[in-house]
């Protein structure tokens, strides 16, 4: 799977890599003496070991390069993995067929879901057909679309989340790129049918949300979820994308990072040394999450769903609120005392 | 998200820097003398973005800061807004009580969050970059809230979506028309990472809500309203109103630059632009934005 040369932004999988290497070497001998035998045994202690410390201090932006490694696998390949019978359902039925979205129904065992997640690509045919994970406004139609229908038949929806963001583009904005997500959000919050997310890889902004509004969201061990792209913020607040790795960790968008604000319920952990290194495995826990969480929500009446979903939405955000806190930063300022029509502005 | 301070603010600030200390202060109000009028010099010559005519900046004042000449919409702040829209003497400020908690204990290259917010509070005279409340429109009784996209870009963090979440529930509750008036090249503000990207989504529920409610929502784009406001309760509204000639897009002209590597065309993002494609209901001009306001609600309010 690995090459014995690491992707770029990689460099801290090299002592993996290595080791890896020793031990295909040593597994292809079709005969393999005692000695050898032994050495086996030791190398697979020694991967282990140094896989276990190498991602147990990952940094954000090591987290980052885990989340987009070429490896590791996408909505295409959980749904051959996690899912049986996948059926694709294409089109917005307004303008294309976005590749950058897959949707359609499929078998969660013996469950009947609506299943649309963000493709990547792994070709490089495939990415540039897909641009490379970032979906067009026809993309995020084509999602609530099928999430309907999903609606009206009674089937859950599973979101699977993979973008480095919402593709900027002209004619993304020619079609309407932000009223296409603000519109996903806003319908997804009042659909009444259980929808679990999960964030696999990069959950890239606006264009995660923009199929991200669930009963449930999970993230995925090395996944992230970040309001702008670590390069995107590095070159605006420190006015160069080199900056990047600074950016990802004043971001705090890691999957415990996550969890602590609330942003999301659960984290499926990770093979060791990530998902690209077991793809069955990881598979196998996403399926676990889907189909336990799935059971909780089937419990719950359809009616109330948005509902709670609303609540669980409601509640994100952190700020302070006392009267104390108004009087000592702001003290008069606001509108009262803005246009000057209030008189003293507030008690 | 992906956007920067568009030109014309930068421009009149720097103007503003240069003039400031030279400058009386004129009052209006009372109260406005207390600090400096940001955004926007006073009693002086300025150049217009828009035509490149220099333009005497009383004159456009009297036009609720509008070029006599070719209609550019020059900035105007939250508290300015107010004014321009709300019956006078009607707005009550709401939720004033709401602060930024800083939970990502964000620094970039040259500041702390914290500080950032005390500079912006101080030049703006605003807590944060949303200021929400009651008031009337020719006696109707309104929810009214507006970004001031000089305040970190009019980006929005956690007590931006609070704001706009507690006034639309109660719009919803009273059975209130609402208006928001967006300005924010920021969109979803970095400085509270996820949390600021989960306001959309949170904003986008209650709106969906008030809709179901059979609330009208009346949404005003102004110059910028880009990324994670773009993308979430500008988009919206019931009625999409947008003043001329304002940036308004997904992504930023820059981004788009970088990823595209081709110039982009006239026009690109402008409320002209949207209009053509179907995103925008009607262009309208800082000085009929109210009775064209009264004017929807009259048909579609209860
Ligand atoms: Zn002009």
């Amino acid at each position: 799977m690995s090459a014995a040369t690491a992707a770029p932004g990689l460099d801290f999988e090299h002592p993996i890599l290595e080791l890896e290497g020793r031990r295909r070497a040593l597994e292809q001998i079709a005969e393999r003496t005692p000695a050898q035998e032994e050495d086996l045994r030791q190398l697979k202690r020694e991967l282990a070991e140094t896989t276990r410390r190498i991602y147990s201090t990952l940094t954000p932006w090591q987290t980052v390069q885990v989340a987009r490694h070429k490896d590791r696998p996408y909505t295409s390949d959980y749904l051959s993995l996690v899912f049986e019978d996948f059926s694709e359902l294409h089109g917005d039925r307004r303008f294309g067929d976005d590749r950058a979205m897959l949707a359609g129904f499929a078998k969660l065992d013996e469950h009947k879901v609506m299943v649309v997640g963000h493709q990547k690509g792994r070709t490089y045919k495939e990415r540039q057909a897909c641009y490379f994970g970032c979906a067009h406004p026809e993309g995020y139609r084509k999602a609530i679309l099928k999430m309907k229908l999903a609606e009206k038949y009674g089937l859950p929806v599973i979101c699977l989340i993979d973008t480095p963001g919402a593709y900027p583009g002209i004619g993304a904005e020619e079609r309407g790129q932000s009223q296409a997500i603000a519109e996903n959000m806003y319908e997804m919050s009042r659909l009444k049918t259980p929808i679990i997310c999960i964030v696999i890889g990069e959950g890239g902004s606006g264009g995660a949300l923009g199929i991200g509004v669930g009963d449930r969201v999970a993230v995925l061990q090395y996944s992230y979820y970040s309001v702008i792209s670590p390069e995107g913020c590095a070159g605006i607040l420190w006015k160069s994308a080199q900056h990047a790795e600074r950016a990802a960790t004043a971001l705090k968008f890691t999957s415990a990072d996550l969890l602590r604000l609330g942003v999301v319920d659960h984290i499926i952990e990770e093979p060791l040394g990530g998902a690209h290194r077991d793809p069955h495995q990881t598979a196998s826990r996403v399926k676990q999450y889907l189909l336990r969480s799935l059971r909780e929500l089937l419990n719950q009446s359809r009616e109330t769903l948005p509902q709670t979903r609303y609540e669980k939405f409601r509640r994100m955000g952190v700020f302070l609120e006392d009267a104390a806190a108004a009087m000592a930063v702001g003290g008069g300022a606001g509108a009262g005392e803005g246009n000057g029509m209030n008189g003293d502005g507030r008690g | 998200m992906f956007t920067r301070p568009f030109r014309p603010s930068k421009i009149s600030l720097s103007f503003e820097r240069l003039l400031f200390a030279k400058q009386p202060m004129t009052t209006r109000a009372p109260l406005m003398s207390k600090r400096p009028k940001r955004g926007v010099p006073e009693g002086l010559w300025q150049r217009c973005p828009g035509c490149g005519e220099s333009i005497y900046w009383k004159e456009a004042e009297k036009l609720l800061n509008v070029c006599p000449k070719c209609e550019y919409h020059f900035y105007v702040s939250a508290q300015e807004r107010i004014r321009h829209v709300l019956d006078e003497g009607t707005f009550e400020e709401w939720d004033t009580q709401l602060r930024t908690a800083d939970p990502l204990e964000f620094v970039d290259a040259s500041k702390s969050y914290k500080e950032r917010m005390a500079i912006e509070q101080k030049k703006c005279g605003l807590t944060d970059a949303a200021l929400t409340g009651g008031g009337m429109i020719r006696a109707r009784r309104v929810a009214f809230g507006v970004t001031d996209s000089q305040f970190i870009m009019g980006s929005m963090g956690s007590v931006v979506g609070e704001r706009l979440v507690r006034l639309i529930e109660r719009a919803t509750d009273e059975s209130l028309a609402l208006i928001i008036i967006s300005g924010s090249g920021g969109g979803a503000r970095m400085h509270e990472g996820i949390l600021s990207l989960m306001q959309m989504a949170k904003v986008s529920a209650a709106l969906a809500r008030y809709d179901r409610a059979g609330g009208l929502f009346i949404s005003v784009l102004t110059n910028p309203t880009m990324g994670g406001v773009a993308a979430s309760f500008a988009s919206l509204g019931d009625l999409v109103y947008a003043e001329p000639k304002a940036l308004v897009g997904f992504a930023g002209p820059r981004t788009i630059k970088a990823t595209i590597r081709l110039e982009l065309p006239k026009g690109f993002q402008t409320s002209e632009f949207l209009l053509e494609h179907g995103f925008v209901d009607r262009i309208v001009s800082r000085s009929r934005l109210k009775s064209e306001i009264a004017r929807a609600i009259d048909y579609c309010g209860k």
